[in-house]
């Protein structure tokens, strides 16, 4: 009866507990649920952009750029507060993928030249072609077309470029030395790239004269890269349907099993992804690969510690020694769906001052000097005409690079091709070929073609 | 309450009825609290569970191209279907079961049972055992990674010093069952996740009264009698319960995999397994990658463990009522 009494007068501490335990969750619940609109906007002519890809502190030089080049933009902008989202990487495919299905994304987000049909599919890239004009971006009609055609569909304009290249084959100077080459003429035929390869391997002391990818995607993006420079394809003009179980193909993974089976030119440790390549070089452990030129002022020499007079580069290898081709790529910033036109406006200043205009942001060549960056590489390939004249001679001016080392690269010329349809697909694919051409002594390659044509021709039908 | 007054004052309430709303009524105010408490419960699970699977079964009909969605019938099921690789996870992921379920099941209840057995320092080695438990999982595979290696591993290293030949560990190219790869992504698992199991069997162990033992010696028996009679028999609810949860666990493979061989397939595929195919689906192919065809291998998966539990759960209940 007391119990009863007791209840009447008003809720027991169980009940009490039970719900504040409600209330808790409710309120957490509620401010979980936050929409990507809250987090910028314009209010009063104030504008808050949020950008991707901004360096974190563990890279100290280029976090205390960029942190000088938000100052600067934003004195010369009152109005405009940009919000630095740090990451390294830039993008990680499976928090991309996420991010792109949640709808996320920063007012400016960071995507690789081989992500806009996901972007578009996910219906995360805002129409920025009104907005953008010589006006806004005066350098706009310089921008290299390739690059601007990787963020366009049909006649809409979904980003800019920041970065645009092609690929070609580095090589460890100071190994071409010990080895007795001559650093300055890097092979330019598989069959040279194998006798140089084998010159060094025999310096011995865990040193490989080649190194290739085969994990991560990266194995199947450099065999379309070398299937480029043979003159092959990946796939047919349309982009239906697989066309790389070709001569071309077969010539490649033959040249690279050589290296790793016949020659041991290459490390039995495979498998390997984007990033392991590179440390080895930098520790003075392999003797080539491919790549583009930044792999050396961006992560060589910066983060594993290479020392920059150690490399060089050649045009990427083909059987003939001029390539027909060299697979281009590149990043971009894609403006977000939620994005209100003062963003996409603000946005636009911003890629304009950090991105696209010789002598600030990535370009101030005289700062990157100062930092004690590398700067003359042959790259990025972003501008052509009058821009191209002036970016060049500024960096120029600012030169610390011997340009010497990279002028067969340069003197190449090489045309750019663009990506295969559904890109990172087919190179997944490519992977497990990759793979077994550099583990399993006893690979067949026109089997192994053959299926990863199967299998990249019903992705393909699947893409639509 | 007050409510309920004024109605039964008004007349507009039989009595039955208004004595049925008052039980209703008391039944709610006495079991207030406990619905307050599970609320939090059922709220959880609904936002973190519940709701993500009826979305998975929803995603696993429906396209998104362009920013619109649409349902997509029995296509993604299709194209998962006729995936070359789909097969192929299925036997990877059914060889890393059966592999992990000989060494995995096998090899801690062995342990636990010396460990049983031991008179001295049985507290500082179920430390030791333990401790792989301890490291968190992504470290103790780029460990093993590293023993892997076939230039500069540890295992090599040793097969080298006894003039023995080496091998590629996961990297081996071999399809065959069990193949080479299977078995070293197998070894790691079960290193890693020992500790875990080995404590619970243990635990179990020692509840077995002494006497049994203590009987069966008197009757001459050794070691492996008292383990067949004795052990087995009082630990079989724990040994049953755990083979399941073992069982369910290895079906969803991932991350030994995908970390050994940096992304999951291995050569030819050879170490492929279904939530590795879930995940490429999902984030790895980029430009034509779709959380539907992942949610539709989701779903596949879901209702092959589902059945499974059901149909294990089904029988060991049987078998019991039956005794």
């Amino acid at each position: 009866m007391i119990r009863r009494l007791h209840r009447r007068h008003g809720p027991s501490r169980r009940q009490l507990a039970g719900f504040t335990v409600f209330a808790v969750l409710g309120l957490a619940a509620a401010a979980c649920s936050s929409s990507p609109a809250a987090s910028g906007g314009s209010s009063g002519g104030h504008v808050t952009i949020s950008v991707d890809c901004a360096p974190p502190a563990s890279s100290p030089v280029q976090h205390k750029e960029w942190l000088a080049d938000v100052a600067i933009f934003e004195k010369q902008n009152p109005n405009i507060t940009v919000n630095s989202v740090f990451e390294n990487p830039c993008e990680v495919p499976a928090s991309f993928t996420a991010m792109l299905r949640a709808g996320s994304e920063p007012n400016l987000f960071y995507t690789y030249f081989t992500d806009r049909n996901q972007v578009l599919d996910a219906g995360q890239a805002a129409d920025i072609t009104s907005y953008v004009n010589t006006k806004t971006v005066p350098t706009l009609k310089d921008i290299e077309p390739t690059a601007l055609a990787a963020v366009t569909a049909g006649k809409t304009l979904y980003g800019l470029p920041t970065v645009n290249y092609t690929q070609g084959l580095v090589i460890n100077r100071a190994l071409f030395k010990q080895a007795g080459l001559n650093p300055d003429q890097p092979p330019t035929t598989w069959a040279q790239v194998e006798a140089d390869a084998k010159a060094i391997t025999k310096l011995g002391q865990g040193i490989y004269g080649y190194g290739d990818y085969s994990a991560g995607n990266n194995g199947g993006w450099h065999f379309s890269s070398e299937i480029d420079a043979e003159g092959g394809h990946m796939t047919n003009a349309a982009g239906s349907a697989a066309a790389f179980n070709s001569d071309q193909g077969k010539a490649i993974l033959q040249a690279l099993h050589q290296m790793r089976f016949v020659d041991h030119s290459m490390s039995p440790t495979q498998q390997l992804a984007w990033g392991t390549l590179q440390k080895q070089m930098a520790a003075n452990k392999l003797g080539m690969y491919i790549a583009a030129p930044d792999d050396i002022y961006n992560v060589i020499v910066p983060q594993d510690g290479g020392h920059i007079n150690d490399y060089g580069m050649g045009p990427i290898p083909s059987t003939s020694g001029t390539p027909a081709g060299s697979l281009s790529g590149g990043n971009d910033y894609m403006f977000a769906k939620h994005d209100t036109p003062a963003q996409i406006e603000a946005g636009i200043k911003w890629m304009n001052f950090e991105y696209l205009t010789p002598g600030t942001g990535q370009f101030n060549f005289v700062r990157q000097k100062a930092d004690g960056f590398p700067v003359g590489f042959p790259e990025p390939q972003l501008f052509t005409g009058a821009t191209l004249a002036k970016y060049q001679k500024l960096q120029d001016a600012s030169a610390t690079v011997n340009p010497d080392f990279y002028s067969t690269f340069a003197n190449a010329h090489e045309l750019a091709m663009g990506e295969p349809a559904d890109a990172q697909a087919v190179y997944k694919t490519l992977d497990p070929v990759m793979l077994s051409v550099l583990t399993n002594p006893n690979a067949n390659i026109t089997q192994l073609l053959a299926t990863a044509t199967t299998q990249v021709n019903q992705i393909l039908a699947n893409s639509g | 309450m007050a409510e309920l007054a004024t109605l039964r004052q008004a007349g507009t309430l039989s009595p039955a009825r208004s004595r049925a709303g008052d039980r209703l009524a008391a039944k709610v105010r006495r079991n207030a609290s406990a619905h307050g408490f599970l609320i939090g419960a059922v709220l959880c699970f609904a936002f973190f569970s519940w709701y993500p699977i009826c979305r998975e079964i929803v995603l696993s009909f429906q396209k998104t191209q362009l920013g619109v969605t649409s349902w997509a019938g029995w296509a993604n099921y299709h194209r998962i279907f006729h995936d070359p690789t789909f097969w192929t996870a299925w036997k990877n992921t059914a060889e890393f079961t059966v592999l992990a379920l000989i060494v995995g099941y096998a090899v801690p209840f062995l342990v636990a049972i010396l460990l049983n057995e031991l008179r001295h320092a049985k507290g500082y080695l179920r430390c030791l055992v333990y401790l792989p438990v301890m490291l968190p999982p992504t470290s103790a595979l780029l460990l093993f990674a590293y023993f892997y290696d076939p230039t500069y591993g540890l295992f090599n290293d040793i097969l080298r010093h006894l003039h023995l030949p080496v091998s590629q560990w996961v990297q081996s190219s071999g399809t065959g069952l069990p193949s080479m790869a299977m078995i070293s992504v197998v070894i790691a698992a079960t290193w890693m996740n020992m500790g875990g199991a080995t404590l619970i069997y243990l635990a179990a162990l020692q509840n077995i009264p002494g006497e049994l033992y203590e009987a069966a010696e008197l009757d001459g028996a050794g070691l492996l009698r008292k383990i067949r009679h004795i052990t087995i028999p009082q630990t079989r609810l724990i040994l049953s319960m755990l083979l399941l949860l073992q069982i369910v666990a290895t079906m969803q493979m991932f991350v030994e995999a995908f970390i050994l061989t940096n992304g999951g397939a291995g050569v030819n595929n050879n170490t492929l397994s279904v939530v590795n195919l879930i995940y490429q689906y999902a984030f790895a192919l980029s430009g034509a990658s779709n959380y539907n065809s992942a949610s539709a291998l989701g779903v596949v998966l879901m209702l092959v463990l589902a059945t499974f539990s059901g149909a294990y759960l089904w029988l060991t209940r049987d078998r019991e009522a039956t005794r």
